[in-house]
C-alpha cells in the first residue's frame, strides 16, 4: 500500500507538488501521469524519504519509507535507470544491492534471467547500456529483494516495444499476486495498456484520478460531421460544452444521447458519435500538456 | 522469465532486520574495488608501492636503505591515491548517482557514511600493511653498512598508520563536504600547494605550518614527532579531516536527494 496525503513541496517558492492525495491498493497498478515537470519524480521521491515534503505526508505499508528496516525487502524502488554507476558491471550491481538487503547471491542470476540480460549483458560495464537494459537492470534491482510494493519512476522509458509487452506482463503478475505497484509515465498509452488505474498529475496538482472505467465514462462523448460548421452551431443551440477535438470534430461533455438529440435539432448528419473513451482521455492529457509546457523536473 | 521468480513469500526472516553496520562496511568495501577506477587505483597503489621501495633500495643512498626509511617512502603511494579512493567512495554516489539506489536500501543515511569511514580504515590499515610487506622484503634486499637497518620505533610505525589512515578520511571528508568528484579532487591537491605559496610569505608562515597537511602530516612517516609536532598535526587534522566530514555529514543528512 502507498499513500500520499496532500503533499506538498516547493521549490524556491513555486509549489512543484500541490496538495497530492493519492492511494494505491495491495493487487492494483496505479499509473502515475503527466507530462514532464508535473511533478510526479519530486513526488516519487518524497513516497520514498528522498525528499522532505512541505506539508502532508507519504507513507508505505502503514509507515514512512525511511522507519522500514530493510526497506529493499518490502518496497522495490526504481527512482531512476540512469542512477548506476558507468563504471561498474551490471551483475556486481546488483550483487551490491543483494549483499545490502542480505538476499543470497545466487538470486542476483536468476532476476538477470528474469529482466532479460544474458551473461555477456551482465558482464558489461553499465555505462556500455542502453537506456532499455538500464530499466531492465533497475527493475530487476527493485525486484530483487522480492517487496510487495514496486515503485517505479518512468520504468518503460527507453524499452523497445516487446520490452513494454514483457513489462506489462511482469507488473501485471506481480499485482495479481497481491502485490501493489507505482508507475510513472509522461506517455498515456504507456501507462494506459499497463494500470488499472490512474493518477493524473499537472503543474504539480491532481487533475483527475480512479479506475480507468471511472475517467473513460468520465471521458464525454467524441462527435464528427461531415458540416462541422453546423454540427457546432447545433451543440451550442443545445447549450452543450464542446471542444474541437484531435483529429476533427467535437469532444462534448455529454452523453452521446443528448449529443445526438443535439444533432437532430439542428439537422445536422453526423458520421460518428460514440463515447470519447480513449480518444477523451487523450485529449485531456494533450491539453495538460500544452497549458504546462515542458518545465523540466 | 520464469515467473515464480517474483513470486511474494510470506514474510521470509530477514524481511524486517537491519542490516548490520558490518554488513555495509562490506558493501563500502566492495564498491571501492569494483569500478573500473576504483581497481586502477588501488593496482596503481600497489604497482607505486612496489617502485618505490625497489628505487630506494637500489639508488637510495647507503644510510637511507634502513627499514624506517624504505617503509617511509612505501608508503607515499597510499598516501597520495587513497584519498582519491575515499573521495570517490562518497562523491560518485552524487556523481554517478548511485544514492537513488544506495539511500533507498539503507535510508539511515549517516549510517551508510559510517559504513563508508569503517571501510575506509580497513582498507587503509591492508595498504599499510602491503607496504609494510614490500618493505621488508626491500629492506632484505637492499644489502647495506647502513646502522640499525632493521629499527623501526613503535612510535613511528604508529604515526605510519596514522598519515595512511588520516589521508583515507580526509578523501572521504572531501567527497562528504564537497559531493562532487572533480572539484573534491582538485581541492584537495590544489589548496596544499597554493598554502604552500602562502607560507612562503614570511609574515604568514607561522600560521599556515599550523593547517598545511604536506607540511605538518609530511614528517610523520620521517621521524618521532615531539609534542610541537603533534600538536600542528592535531590542528592541521581537525582542518582537513574533521571539519569536511562535519560538514558533509550535515549536507547528506539533510538534503534532498535526486
Amino acid at each position: 500500500m502507498i499513500e500520499a496525503e496532500k503533499l506538498t513541496k516547493r521549490f524556491g517558492g513555486r509549489a512543484v507538488v500541490d496538495d497530492v492525495s493519492f492511494r494505491c491498493e495491495p493487487g492494483t497498478v496505479t499509473g502515475f501521469l503527466g507530462p514532464n515537470g508535473a511533478g510526479k519524480t519530486t513526488t516519487m521521491r518524497m513516497i520514498c524519504g528522498f525528499s522532505h515534503p512541505d506539508s502532508g505526508r507519504a507513507g508505505v505499508l502503514g509507515g514512512s519509507y525511511r522507519e522500514l528496516p530493510n526497506p529493499g525487502r518490502r518496497v522495490g524502488v526504481l527512482l531512476d535507470a540512469s542512477a548506476q554507476h558507468g563504471g561498474r558491471r551490471g551483475r556486481e550491481a546488483l550483487a551490491l544491492s543483494a549483499l545490502t538487503m542480505g538476499v543470497e547471491e545466487g538470486r542476483v542470476d536468476e532476476l538477470l534471467a528474469l529482466v532479460g540480460l544474458d551473461r555477456p549483458a551482465a558482464r558489461k560495464r553499465v555505462r556500455q547500456y542502453s537506456l532499455g537494459m538500464r530499466q531492465r537492470l533497475g527493475i530487476a534491482n527493485a525486484l530483487i529483494g522480492e517487496p510487495e510494493v514496486l515503485i517505479l519512476d518512468e520504468p518503460a522509458n527507453g524499452l523497445d516495444p516487446e520490452g513494454m509487452r514483457w513489462m506489462r506482463g511482469l507488473l501485471r503478475g506481480f499485482a495479481e499476486r497481491g502485490g501493489t505497484v507505482l508507475l510513472s509515465s509522461h506517455l498515456l498509452h504507456e501507462v494506459d495498456a499497463i494500470a488499472d488505474r490512474l493518477v493524473i498529475i499537472g503543474s504539480g496538482k491532481i487533475v483527475a484520478q480512479g479506475s480507468k472505467e471511472e475517467l473513460l465514462s468520465d471521458a464525454g462523448t467524441l462527435v464528427r460531421a461531415d458540416d462541422a460548421a453546423a454540427l457546432g452551431q447545433a451543440l451550442t443551440v443545445a447549450g452543450l460544452e464542446a471542444r474541437e477535438a484531435e483529429g476533427g470534430g467535437f469532444l462534448v461533455d455529454a452523453e452521446p444521447r443528448a449529443v445526438g438529440a443535439a444533432a437532430q435539432g439542428g439537422g445536422v448528419a453526423l458520421v460518428h458519435l460514440a463515447p470519447a473513451g480513449d480518444a477523451g482521455l487523450e485529449q485531456l492529457f494533450f491539453d495538460l500538456t500544452t497549458d504546462n509546457g515542458e518545465e523540466g523536473e | 522469465m520464469s515467473a515464480h521468480a517474483i513470486e511474494l513469500k510470506a514474510a521470509p526472516a530477514g524481511r524486517d532486520t537491519r542490516p548490520g553496520l558490518g554488513r555495509l562496511t562490506k558493501v563500502e568495501l566492495r564498491k571501492m574495488v569494483d569500478t573500473r577506477s576504483g581497481f586502477w587505483l588501488l593496482l596503481a597503489v600497489v604497482g607505486l608501492t612496489l617502485l618505490s621501495v625497489v628505487i630506494t633500495a637500489l639508488a637510495a643512498h647507503e644510510d637511507q636503505k634502513t627499514f624506517s626509511h624504505i617503509l617511509s617512502n612505501a608508503l607515499q603511494p597510499a598516501g597520495i591515491l587513497l584519498p582519491v579512493v575515499g573521495i570517490l567512495l562518497v562523491s560518485s554516489e552524487w556523481s554517478q548517482r548511485t544514492a537513488l539506489v544506495s539511500f533507498a536500501l539503507v535510508p539511515g543515511r549517516s549510517r551508510l557514511i559510517g559504513a563508508k569511514v569503517l571501510a575506509g580504515v580497513l582498507l587503509a590499515l591492508a595498504a599499510t600493511a602491503v607496504a609494510l610487506v614490500v618493505a621488508v622484503v626491500g629492506t632484505a634486499i637492499a644489502s647495506t653498512s647502513a646502522p640499525h637497518q632493521w629499527s623501526l620505533p613503535l612510535g613511528l610505525l604508529l604515526q605510519d598508520i596514522v598519515y595512511v589512515v588520516s589521508s583515507m578520511l580526509i578523501g572521504i571528508g572531501f567527497g562528504a563536504a564537497l559531493l562532487a568528484s572533480a572539484p573534491a579532487i582538485v581541492f584537495y591537491f590544489a589548496v596544499p600547494t597554493a598554502l604552500s605559496a602562502l607560507g612562503s610569505i614570511n609574515s604568514l608562515h607561522g600560521t599556515i605550518e599550523w593547517i598545511n597537511i604536506g607540511e605538518s602530516a609530511g614528517p610523520l612517516t620521517e621521524r618521532v614527532l615531539s609534542g610541537h609536532d603533534w600538536a600542528q598535526v592535531l590542528v592541521t587534522l581537525a582542518v582537513w579531516m574533521v571539519v569536511p566530514l562535519a560538514i558533509g555529514l550535515w549536507r547528506i543528512t539533510r538534503r534532498d536527494v535526486g
